[in-house]
């Protein structure tokens, strides 16, 4: 696209002068507000706005190719963009937008004579503008429930990226396009997509290189590299458009249950821990799955480097017990009450106090039972309680 | 008899002709009270915690301010309730061994159980099948023993895997970590065994049956009639009219004992009745999925 425009600068020295006496000819009709087609579209140019844009210097013939003279055909050609920005018109042939009803290009870049660089505050596809003009077709429900998607704006609008855009006006922070590409969006189904599924680190990491060094070194990442199709992903945990900020209690809450839709034998044994039963109760300050294990880089206990390897047990617990011990760490954080096997000692434990409370219950229960139909009888004035007393 | 009994005690100050016999001393009553008020408590603060996953369990955590205010009440309570176990342990440890007094820990007056209680149930059963006379109880009847020593057992038992939990690096140097996976869940089935034997056994035994119906205030005056004593337990007042020490008295208990001791109860009772149905549903619950 540069060296056509380059080309075209370099070669026409008398496009400026041509354009301009052209133009004159083409607003002295155009130039007029109310001025519409047949269909009743609105045929108007403003002039100022198609000065001071990207495209100032060309003149209208330069897009509308199929004008030559006045009168010109009631029905030109389709301007097609493609002829200047072709690497951009080919990335749209290829993406998901190229089946879009209208004029794909203007969906985006708005009105085609009052085009502005990108980096201008006002063009639509200005850094802090995106989420916007996206939004404008994938904020709408109607349009989201026809293609099979969420209401992504809304999603996004809320999220820890939407927020940094929108209330702090972050350039730095991921927009639309910083994830699905500009001009080239693909499904998350093609796995050329920055968003296919294996791609996601790779995407997140080109912001979060922290997070991604230490994903690929942890056991999710290993996996994910060998070819493991389960393997989470950063998607997996921190959802995809509604992001949210980690340190949030509502954000934690959740979580457990995401490690536990892979990790299901130990989620189900956290949870007969008072440590669950603490966190179930809104309390953050207590160990949920990655105060031991960490979250990006989790590695499995046999690995020396893991926070829960035995040697760095006493360090890994001693973050909240302080005075933790070798004998402090013998607690079993995911011990299963129900394995007789891995855990005799509480297996019995646990055995013994439900035949504890059957026993009890089962004799006073009966016990009671008994009691309060004999005495109902035995206040019974008809002379039953006397013979009860004194047989 | 109840009725009458119901009716002596509304016009008790009138009536000349009604003799009470003291049954608990004000220490006695006093050390009950901080058990029904720190046991209540302990449950309500400690059952949430056993059923976190409830609704009810998260909500009252929520309104009472959350996991901390759970933890601090909950041990707050259980402080008070052992040095209320501990002053109990220390009286009879002073009366018994110091002061020798006599009966404490054998005899019809003492908590250790005797053949006859044995005996007691045995007859008592009969009699619930019509087989058999009811038995004729002295001072402690056999289920009120069980009450005790489940009571003293389960403080003894909740008490230590709670504090060996909360100080748990302490107890760590004398005991292994995996024995803190043993003491959650005796502490937490422990529990559960204690409110549920005291919101459904005892409230039964000593308030709701037919005989005591609607509510026994007699840890709340202290003083039972002599009606009552003779009908409840003819062999203890069999015993103390032999032995001259029937020690009745005429001064019968405040009106104002009495009100504060049935509104008290029926605030206890209810609030057990709803945390018994809380605890049970999400019981079988969680045992059904």
């Amino acid at each position: 696209m540069r060296w056509t425009l380059a080309a075209m600068l370099f070669f026409g020295f008398a496009v400026p002068a041509v354009s301009a006496q052209q133009n004159a000819e083409c607003l002295s009709c155009h130039s007029e507000k109310t001025l519409q087609d047949q269909a009743g579209h609105s045929v108007y140019v403003d002039e100022a706005k198609q000065k001071a844009g990207v495209h100032a210097s060309l003149g209208c013939t330069a897009c509308h190719t199929s004008i030559k003279g006045y009168p010109h055909p009631e029905h030109p050609r389709a301007v097609n963009c493609g002829t200047c920005h072709s690497d951009e018109a080919k990335d749209i042939v290829e993406s998901v937008h190229a089946k879009a009803s209208g004029e794909p290009c203007l969906g985006c870049h708005g009105d085609p004579h009052a085009i502005v660089p990108g980096k201008d505050l006002q063009s639509p596809v200005f850094t802090l503008n995106i989420p916007r003009t996206c939004g404008s077709c994938h904020g709408n429900t109607e349009l989201a429930k026809k293609l099979g998607l969420s209401n992504v704006y809304s999603l996004y609008i809320d999220s820890i990226h939407g927020f940094a855009l929108t209330k702090n006006g972050l350039l730095v922070a991921a927009t639309c396009s910083s994830c699905h590409g500009t001009h080239k969006v693909l499904s998350h189904t093609n796995p050329e997509s920055q968003t296919y599924r294996t791609n996601i680190p790779a995407t997140c990491g080109s912001c979060h290189l922290g997070p991604k060094t230490q994903y690929f070194a942890g056991i999710h990442g290993k996996q994910l590299e060998a070819g493991g199709s389960r393997a989470p992903i950063c998607a997996d945990c921190h959802t995809v458009h509604q992001i949210a900020q980690v340190q949030s209690v509502s954000w934690q809450m959740k979580k457990l249950a995401t490690c536990g839709e892979c990790h299901q034998k130990q989620f189900a044994t956290y949870l007969d821990t008072f440590h669950a039963q603490v966190s179930a109760l809104g309390y953050v300050e207590t160990a949920r799955c990655w105060n031991c294990h960490r979250y990006h880089d989790i590695l499995p206990a046999s690995d020396p480097q893991s926070p829960v390897s035995p040697a760095n047990l006493v360090a890994t617990c001693g973050q909240c017990h302080s005075g933790a011990t070798q004998s402090f760490v013998s607690y079993h954080p995911h011990a299963d009450p129900r394995d007789r096997k891995s855990y005799p000692p509480l297996y019995f434990a646990a055995q013994f106090m439900n035949l504890l409370l059957l026993g009890v219950f089962g004799f006073f229960g009966l016990h009671t039972i008994l009691w309060f139909v004999r005495s109902a009888f035995a206040r019974r004035p008809s002379g039953l309680r006397e013979k009860g007393v004194s047989k | 008899m109840n009725a009458e009994a119901r009716q002596s005690g509304l016009t008790d100050q009138n009536n000349q002709g009604v003799r009470f016999y003291v049954r608990f001393s004000l220490w006695q009553r006093y050390l009950h009270a901080v058990v029904i008020v720190t046991f209540m408590g302990l449950g309500l603060t400690g059952l949430p915690l056993r059923f976190s996953g409830s609704v009810w369990g998260t909500a009252f955590a929520r309104v009472v301010g959350g996991f901390s205010a759970i933890l601090f009440f909950h041990k707050f309570c259980a402080v008070l309730l052992t040095v209320a176990f501990l002053m109990h342990l220390g009286d009879i440890a002073y009366r018994g061994l110091l002061k020798r007094q006599k009966g404490i820990f054998w005899g019809p007056n003492s908590m250790v159980p005797q053949l006859k209680d044995l005996k007691d149930l045995y007859g008592h059963v009969r009699w619930f099948l019509w087989l058999g006379p009811r038995p004729k109880f002295d001072r402690f009847a056999y289920w009120e023993k069980f009450d005790y020593w489940a009571v003293f057992w389960g403080m003894a038992i909740i008490g230590i895997s709670g504090y060996s939990m909360w100080f748990a690096p302490f107890f760590a140097k004398f005991i292994p970590g995996s024995w803190f996976n043993i003491a959650l869940v005796i502490h937490g089935e422990e529990a559960l065994l204690a409110v549920w034997f005291i919101f459904a056994i005892h409230f039964f035994n000593t308030h709701l049956r037919p005989d005591s119906f609607p509510m026994d205030l007699v840890m709340f005056t202290g003083m039972e009639t002599e009606k009552e004593l003779r009908e409840r337990r003819p062999q203890l007042y069999q015993r103390l009219l032999e032995e001259g020490k029937l020690g009745l008295t005429t001064v019968a208990p405040p009106r104002w004992l009495k009100n504060f001791g049935r509104a008290v109860g029926w605030v206890i009772i209810l609030a057990g009745f709803v945390l018994l149905w809380l605890t049970l549903t999400s019981f079988f619950r969680a045992s059904g999925t």
